[in-house]
């Protein structure tokens, strides 16, 4: 099947402004994305992509796809109309075509504090943990990073400062483990970035995900969790 | 060239580097990780089904019968001394890593949960299967890497994210240090430290049907190659029983632990004649040449390359609750829910048992016997210590990064301190810098890609899970072809910002150079042994092959030697399952 690729492509500093490449191939029926950007990189070497483990969980290819969010490894050639215009994830700055400078997205992650904290010493062997408590990591622990629902925020878009929902997914994982034993400071560490009180619920985040997370829901659960004593 | 300074370095940041770093730093030193990748993209991140450590959780285990297991899966080739201490450690490995937070799934009580793998049983291998994998679900290494990486920060290991070390700076003294490409900035940085490690993961992406992510390509055992130093056992690549047809992503072994069986084109359980008791769970040798074996006589699915793994009999809410990565790709990538059809799987190239010699302490072996380079180290899957020798259990290998990540990071705390900085060689930063700026200033007359895609096909056609004399020769001369095609790929004319070609093109002479090594190493074994099939020698010869093989690549030329396995306790024996 054929497909036109526009691609926009953008080195700062050579270019003045982000302009739009266009690639016509023949593409396979087992086709993702990222197979047609390896196509094109065949033929142009110079075109910058990020991509490693090329099946959906490390987290590395999220661009944008004809508007959407999504991980470039994942998306299937045949769902898409014949012409597909691929951008960077939008928001943040760009290091050259695909390839964006996610910092702000690690820094957030940074702030809140990315690692279970216990102050009691730990036993002999596991600490204990019932599949009830570890139920309420689920839909959370499984977000790759990817920056998608990120990239996908007004709110972070219109303040950088702004934890935003990558950030926020992971909060809620360690606040909801039953084994973190600083879930006030961690509720102060919360209160001190922009983050859960400027969430406007825009939903942007939950249909960016391409792990079908829910960081809104986790956003509520945080913000459920400060208000109640 | 921007200069850094740091008591250790460590090359890779999966989880055998981040474990290092973790313990290094904790002991009071300035460390600094410097990968290709950012920290979570390591291929680390993809590992699915568990992690191997005799917990006994599920029911009666010991470290004793995971040493047996480890043993006879690995063909008898492992090391016994470190396969023992290996089975040990990983029971205090497991707890370590619950302490700092992975979220692995409970059982009822709370303990970690435990599921069946293939090649772990009780009873010193006379028993029944045994549930000894500590599972998170099917996202073992992603909660394993994340956990390290969060604690990582937490303790302020100094990361150099996106930089691909280009050589590993030596001199008599040892290791001084190391010369890395900033990816994003385009520019080289040198790193001088008092120590180095290693954790640069495996290769095989040297294949064309591989589970590997597309960064594995073999950099750090390539850059001791290119030292002068040997690779141990590289013959040995494992390939995976089901990687998803015909892209090759990983299915976890985990979907037969729970349950699912392999059927050919007849709808009949073939493994029953492979491995009359243990069935889908044997070692993963056996079960990828049995699917091999049964495509090659037309028992695939309608008669294409690939059989089915079907798990439409489990329990819907199991599939969603313990393997829902696997349901989730099965979906996304071959349209199919698992609960109704069956996956199409076939072998994939998935994990290199061999690697650079190390002892138990992780010292790199100069000689790939005794001595050592001082200063360099090694764990992970770039390494061979041996714990897997012919062949590696399911399993294991996060455990080994765990373990002798954990094990390098304490030795390295404790001699750090009484060395000195040794200074960087002028003359090998020059020579370094020479090599890049040919790649960058030459005009290309051959495709870089097409190289690569050559040499891939080759290898999976060539060297692959059934291999003989001639297509082994077959191969050698078409390395030694690409080699010469290599010298004529070239840069021109591409910014260095986020050049990604660079590092393809850096990464495509380690890939040639571990090809060569690969294909020598299996063509003088002239005896089949646990992942290493040669049609045109099919027994296991202990008479003359009971041992390692190391590969020295001197100016191009390659020489091979070998060593004693290590037999502590379990003589070989006839490997039935």
């Amino acid at each position: 099947m054929e497909k036109a690729f526009f691609i926009q492509r953008f080195l700062p500093g050579r270019d003045k402004r982000p302009y739009w490449q266009k690639y016509v191939l023949k593409c396979k029926g087992t086709w993702v994305i990222l197979d047609a950007l390896e196509a094109i990189h065949k033929q142009d070497l110079s075109l910058a992509y990020r991509r490693a483990c090329r099946h959906g969980i490390c987290g590395s290819c999220a661009i944008n796809i004809n508007g959407m969010n999504q991980l470039a490894c994942e998306k299937r050639v045949a769902d898409l109309p014949y012409k597909i215009k691929i951008r960077p994830l939008p928001g943040f700055s760009i290091i050259r075509d695909l390839v964006v400078d996610l910092t702000p997205v690690y820094q957030h992650v940074e702030a809140i504090k990315p690692y279970l904290i216990t102050t009691t010493k730990p036993p002999e062997k596991e600490r204990l943990q019932l599949p009830s408590e570890r139920k309420r990591l689920d839909g959370l622990y499984e977000c790759i990073f990817c920056g998608a629902c990120t990239g996908a925020c007004p709110t972070f878009w219109g303040n950088q400062g702004f934890l935003g929902p990558t950030a926020l997914i992971q909060a809620c994982r360690l606040l909801m483990d039953s084994r973190d034993e600083t879930k006030e400071e961690r509720k102060k560490t919360l209160k001190a970035h922009p983050g859960l009180w400027q969430c406007h619920s825009i939903f942007n985040c939950v249909e960016a995900c391409p792990k079908g997370l829910n960081p809104l829901k986790a956003i509520v659960a945080l913000r459920k969790a400060i208000l109640s004593k | 060239m921007i200069k850094h300074k740091h008591q250790i370095i460590i090359v890779g940041a999966g989880i055998a580097g981040l474990t290092a770093a973790l313990e290094a730093v904790q002991a009071g030193n300035d460390v600094a990780i410097v990968s290709k990748v950012f920290p979570t993209h390591s291929h680390s991140v993809a590992a699915q089904g568990g992690t191997a450590a005799a917990l006994g959780n599920m029911e009666e285990d010991s470290w004793e019968w995971h040493f047996y297991d480890t043993v006879k899966g690995s063909h008898f080739l492992g090391d016994q001394d470190a396969q023992a201490m290996f089975c040990k450690e990983a029971i205090e490995t497991a707890y370590f890593l619950e302490h700092i937070g992975v979220p692995f799934s409970r059982t009822e009580n709370g303990h970690i949960l435990q599921r069946h793998f293939g090649g772990h049983y009780s009873e010193f291998g006379k028993g029944a299967p045994i549930r000894r994998a500590c599972l998170a679900a099917d996202r073992i290494g992603q909660a394993i890497l994340y956990t390290l990486f969060g604690q990582c920060l937490r303790f302020k290991v100094r990361f150099y994210n996106e930089f691909l070390v280009t050589h590993i700076l030596l001199q008599d003294e040892g290791c001084s240090g190391i010369m890395a490409w900033d990816i994003v900035h385009g520019e080289m940085h040198t790193f001088q430290g008092k120590l180095t490690l290693l954790a640069t993961g495996g290769c095989s992406r040297l294949f064309k049907i591989s589970t590997n992510s597309a960064i594995n390509t073999g950099d750090g055992m390539g850059m001791v190659l290119a030292a002068g130093f040997p690779l141990e056992d590289m013959e040995f690549i494992q390939f995976h029983p089901t990687g998803l047809y015909p892209w090759g992503f990983l299915i976890s072994e985990g979907v037969r632990g729970e349950g699912g069986y392999l059927l050919n084109q007849d709808a009949e359980r073939f493994m029953k004649v492979y491995a009359p008791t243990k069935l889908e769970l044997a070692p993963r040798d056996i079960v990828s040449r049995a699917i091999q074996s049964e495509i090659e006589a037309g028992r695939g699915i309608e008669g294409k390359p690939y059989v089915s793994l079907d798990i439409t009999h489990l329990p819907e809410q199991l599939i969603k609750e313990k393997l829902p990565q696997i349901r989730e790709m099965a979906i996304k990538f071959a349209g199919i829910d698992p609960k109704r059809q069956p996956i199409p799987v076939a072998p994939a190239a998935h994990y290199s048992m061999g690697g650079i010699p190390v002892n138990i302490d992780c010292e790199v072996l100069a000689d790939g016997k005794k001595a050592i380079v001082p200063r360099l180290f090694a764990a992970g899957e770039c390494a061979c210590v041996s714990i897997h020798g012919a062949n590696r259990l399911g399993t294991n290998s996060t455990m080994e990064c765990a373990v002798f990540g954990r094990r390098a990071g304490r030795d390295m705390a404790k001699i750090v301190r009484s060395l000195n900085f040794l200074p960087l060689s002028k003359e090998q930063i020059k020579e370094g810098l020479e090599e890049i700026n040919t790649l960058l200033n030459r005009i290309p007359k051959i495709s870089l890609a097409e190289v690569r895609e050559v040499l891939q096909e080759g290898m999976t056609k060539n060297c692959g899970i059934l291999r003989e004399e001639s297509c082994l020769r077959a191969q050698l001369e078409l390395i030694h072809n690409l080699k010469t095609a290599y010298q004529e790929i070239g840069l021109k004319g591409i910014p260095n910002e986020y050049n990604s070609a660079l590092q393809e093109a850096l990464e495509l002479k380690h890939m040639l150079n571990l090809s060569e090594a690969i294909v020598r190493c299996a063509l003088a074994r002239k005896e089949s042994r646990g992942a290493h099939y040669r049609t045109d020698f099919p027994t296991t010869d202990e008479k003359n092959w009971l041992r390692h093989t190391l590969v020295f690549m001197k100016e191009g030329k390659y020489k091979l030697d070998y060593k004693p396995v290590v037999i502590t306790r379990f003589e070989p024996e006839e490997r039935r399952f």
